[in-house]
């Protein structure tokens, strides 16, 4: 089975979103944005519907919804009496539930909803490897293009603005490249899981990391060892393809995160 | 040096405890008077008014090079929020503001959060984003008492060791102006004094302009060679020996007074009501506020 076609495309597009994802997610972690990611990954569904009506490739709805979130969210996080983590968990929810609908209002054949929330790895195409591919090194080049004035709001903020670095549109680009990041990924792991793959092997390098580079490079790494160890697992107990490789980098963070507990003292309530 | 009679002595009134001490009022008077081409900064008439209410009241002021600045005020008078808007961060609703064509400044914010969950060691926060060899840096972690920890991670340093690593940081860039916001938060007595003179020290040296907020007057005032008051508006400004030698400095800088509010308090000649607008008084000793 391992070397079948579809089980090779998926192994690219897996590695390839390991790529891809690994400075995202590192700057995801370090600006503590996994939940704006996660809202702005749920508002998926509403892209899919839309796509799905209009007769085109989803992931183009998927984008144009997780765009027209992230705006809401940075308007919604202008007002000052409610907190951004109540923000999110209205949009999250709304998002949600208008996705359903969405979908279910859909004429013709049922909607596989399970196929759009927890993604099909083994069902790419070779265009999907294409576009993972093809977007995925645009999406890298911004990166490395816009990598230090990035470093430096992510350090401090204010003192970045206060030495130049034009804040609002490098958060604008951020945020683009992080929508198209999602809408790619969303075939491969599903829109529940697809900020898991951001957001989860950073989380598992952190610890073993003392510099913004290498945790990026061991981010990747740990994502790429994910990818190769979950479908093997799931090619080999039949397990859903998506989910097996969460599952692993899970593992590993967990593991990680235990290591850095290690001899610390009781844990401070969580912030934010 | 240029300015250190205070803002525009010659539209300002005396201030309560009577003129010609340097310790002027500017009220604004000034709003209107031409920009000090010399001045890194100068600005007139800045007015924010943020949710109804008026937090920078018809500021002026200009910052001469090699000048030292320290801006006094109560907690929620508006001192970061006019420095915010000398940065560039904030735009002002009324006002102008002229910034030197070869101005650059270093900054030191208010909070640094040393809670980091990006990983980062010394030496790479002060590379980043700047020309700097690594040389640079560690004559500057000499400088600033703070080479031992070159190798640490900045989210592992003690208040008082992130504070000196901003610092260097911000005197990497070689600024002709250093702004600091309280810098001495969290950082002892003897910390803060360290830092003022090491401060005054590199000034000296490198001849850059500082402007200093500080709510603590007592340690700042020995450097500074101009003191403004701020509580919304300029209450008062001026030479700090000025202040100094006058009666009340004693009494209010003794050992009692180490919390310095009062310091400039009772050279007011006029209160606040509770939307931050002044009220001159009619007699210019009697400030209202029950002095003992």
């Amino acid at each position: 089975m391992i070397f079948e076609p579809f089980f090779l495309r998926a192994l690219l597009a897996g590695l390839g979103l390991a790529a891809v994802a690994a400075p995202l997610g590192c700057f995801v972690v370090w600006q503590r944005l996994a939940y704006f990611g996660e809202t702005v990954a749920q508002a998926g569904l509403i892209g899919v519907a839309l796509g799905l009506a209009l007769h085109m490739d989803v992931t183009w709805g998927v984008l144009a919804v997780a765009l027209l979130v992230a705006a809401l969210l940075l308007w919604f996080g202008r007002q000052k009496v409610v907190g951004l983590d109540s923000i999110l968990g209205l949009l999250h929810h709304a998002a949600l539930a208008a996705g359903v609908i969405a979908t279910s209002m859909l004429k013709g054949p049922p909607v596989d909803l399970a196929g759009f929330l927890f993604g099909d790895v083994f069902a790419v195409t070779a265009t999907d490897v294409t576009v993972i591919f093809v977007g995925g090194a645009l999406v890298l080049a911004a990166v490395a293009w816009m990598w230090q004035p990035l470093l430096r709001l992510a350090v401090h903020e204010e003192l970045a603005e206060a030495e130049g670095v034009n804040r609002e549109k490098i958060r604008t680009v951020f945020i683009v490249l992080l929508a198209v990041a999602i809408a790619v990924a969303m075939k491969i792991v599903g829109i529940l899981l697809v900020m898991a793959f951001l957001v989860v092997p950073a989380v598992a390098a952190r610890p073993l990391s003392r510099d913004p580079e290498r945790m990026v490079l061991l981010t990747a790494l740990i994502a790429a060892g994910s990818v190769l160890a979950g479908l093997w697992l799931s090619a080999t107990v039949d397990s859903p393809g998506g989910p097996s490789i969460v599952i692993v980098m899970s593992i590993i963070a967990g593991l990680s995160l235990s290591w850095a507990a290690r001899g610390r003292s009781a844990a401070r309530p969580i912030k934010d | 040096m240029p300015q250190s009679e205070g803002v525009a002595a010659a539209a300002s009134v005396p201030c309560g405890h009577g003129a010609g001490r340097g310790c002027t009022h500017s009220r604004g008077a000034d709003s209107n008077a031409p920009f000090d081409a010399n001045a890194l900064i100068s600005a007139r008439g800045l007015g924010i008014t943020r949710n109804g209410r008026d937090q920078l009241i018809d500021v002026s002021l200009d910052i001469a090079p090699r000048e030292i600045v320290t801006l006094i005020g109560p907690n929620g008078a508006g001192k970061s929020t006019l420095v915010r808007v000398l940065l560039g961060l904030e735009k002002p609703d009324r006002g102008k503001m002229q910034r030197r064509a070869d101005l650059r400044i270093g900054y030191v914010p208010q909070r640094f959060d040393s809670d980091a969950v990006l990983p980062m060691t010394v030496e790479r926060f002060l590379a980043l984003g700047m020309e700097g060899d690594k040389l640079g840096i560690m004559r500057m972690l000499e400088q600033v008492d703070a080479s031992s920890v070159r190798h640490q991670q900045i989210g592992e340093l003690s208040g008082g060791e992130l504070q000196r690593v901003v610092l260097a940081r911000a005197l990497l860039r070689q600024p002709n102006l250093l702004v600091l916001d309280e810098p001495a938060q969290g950082v002892d007595y003897s910390g803060e004094a360290d830092l003022y003179n090491l401060i005054g020290r590199l000034r000296d040296e490198a001849g850059f302009g500082v402007l200093l907020v500080s709510h603590d007057l007592h340690v700042v005032m020995a450097r500074s060679d101009r003191v403004i008051c701020l509580n919304h508006h300029v209450c008062c400004s001026g030479m700090p020996e000025a202040v100094a030698q006058h009666p009340s400095y004693a009494r209010l800088f003794g050992p009692q007074a180490a919390h310095a509010f009062a310091v400039y308090r009772h050279h007011h000649d006029h209160s606040h009501d509770l939307a931050g607008m002044p009220h001159p008084h009619g007699s210019p000793d009697d400030d209202g506020r029950g002095e003992p």
